[in-house]
């Protein structure tokens, strides 16, 4: 049975992208047949961060209208034969995209995937409409900040009212050392005020950057990372596997070191 | 005030921004789940208020009127400090009425 997911947020740039890159190249190593579809038409980025830009051929407005058939649009992965990605379009034609579309683009692809991955674009309106359109069940990433949890908490409410669940929380972009100083929501925090099942905790980390640069997805960074082995972990619980969560606590300082720089602060 | 076995804990937790951002945040949230105006929110305040009224006194001072949300559910909580009954005019008890409304 295919799963279709959508990686919805509300807010923008919190993380989607990256999110569904990686949670693809992840579930494709380990095994799955994996349709990544780039639901942000108009500002099409997936394709960007899978370093996949240059075999960019046709897009899903091509398919929809009749220009091609819906495989020579999949853009299959150069190191990953198990995945592929349905590219969105770039420019305005995009507009013509609806939840239908949708339905029936995904419903193309359940015969032959295991997993249909869907990146939403920000925003709660037609873009967002149309991603959510053909899910089943829901990603939603925020990041610990106010209006980024306040965004996702209105995109729970619209998940709900859809009928999309299960809807499970990944927190991106976490940074353990100011949440140890109370200067940051925990994980806790924002799981307490959107009262959803956490699937994932993605730290803050630099490499995130340089491998999208590349277009090489973190995951595949000969680095290890927290990052990497985060979203492993959360493909693997979307498998059902039992995986505890990582322990992102600082290092505790000693009395000592704590001592001394409150000295030198006050 | 100068607490050493705080200062030895680490910063007060109390006022610490990630407790005044969840504060914040749990109040957004509330008014944003039940999705009323501010207006319709006024107009159910004073209706209340006015059906209230009429067998107490209520003290308008002392008024709090909020939502709150707790595992996706919101409550409506109004708090109205009575100052006095209307049927038993000679007593001035200062009690106050909780009201907890679900939607
Ligand atoms: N864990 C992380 N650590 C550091 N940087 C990150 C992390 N996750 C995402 N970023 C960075 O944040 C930015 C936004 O990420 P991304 O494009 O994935 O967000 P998005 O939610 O898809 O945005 P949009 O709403 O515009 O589609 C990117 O520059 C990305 O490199
Ligand atoms: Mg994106």
């Amino acid at each position: 049975m295919v799963r279709v997911i959508v990686i919805t947020s509300g807010k923008g740039g919190v993380g989607k992208t990256t999110v569904t890159a990686n949670l693809g190249m992840t579930l494709a190593r380990l095994g799955a047949k994996v349709a990544l579809v780039d639901a942000d038409f108009g500002l099409r980025n997936l394709d960007l961060l899978l370093g996949l830009e240059n075999r960019v051929v046709y897009t899903a407005v091509e398919v929809l209208a009749g220009e091609c058939r819906l495989d020579q649009a999949l853009v299959r992965d150069k190191r990953q034969p198990n995945l592929v990605l349905l590219p969105a379009t770039q420019n305005r034609k995009a507009e013509m995209i609806t939840p239908n579309h949708m339905k029936w683009m995904v419903g193309e692809l359940s015969h032959q995937f295991d997993f249909v991955l869907i990146d939403s674009p920000a925003g709660i309106e037609m873009g967002f409409k149309n991603a959510i359109a053909a899910a089943q069940e829901a990603l939603v990433v925020t990041t610990p900040e106010i209006s980024a949890v306040r965004d996702a908490d209105r995109v729970v409410g619209l998940l709900e009212a859809n009928n999309i669940r299960p809807a499970h929380l990944i927190v991106n972009r976490l940074r353990p050392a100011m949440v140890e100083a109370n200067d940051m929501m925990s994980v806790a925090d924002v799981g307490e005020i959107l009262a959803l099942p956490l699937i994932g905790i993605v730290p803050e980390e630099e490499r995130v950057i340089t491998s999208t640069n590349r277009g090489e997805p973190l995951v595949l960074d000969t680095t290890k990372t927290l990052a990497a082995e985060a979203i492993n972990n959360i493909a693997r619980r979307i498998q059902g596997e039992k995986v505890d969560f990582l322990n992102l606590d600082v290092p505790k300082e000693g009395l000592f070191t704590r001592f001394r720089r409150l000295i030198s602060l006050k | 005030m100068f607490n050493f076995l705080e200062l030895i804990r680490g910063r007060d937790r109390a006022d610490s921004s990630r407790q005044k951002v969840k504060q914040r945040l749990q109040l957004v949230v509330a008014y944003d789940r039940v999705d009323l105006s501010p207006k319709a929110l006024e107009m159910m305040q004073r209706e209340i208020l006015d059906v209230i009224s009429r067998y107490v006194e209520v003290d308008p001072q002392g008024l709090d009127f909020s939502l709150e949300s707790n595992q996706r559910a919101t409550a409506l909580i109004a708090n109205f400090p009575i100052t006095r009954i209307r049927e038993d005019e000679d007593e001035e008890e200062e009690t106050a009425a909780e009201n907890v409304v679900k939607p």
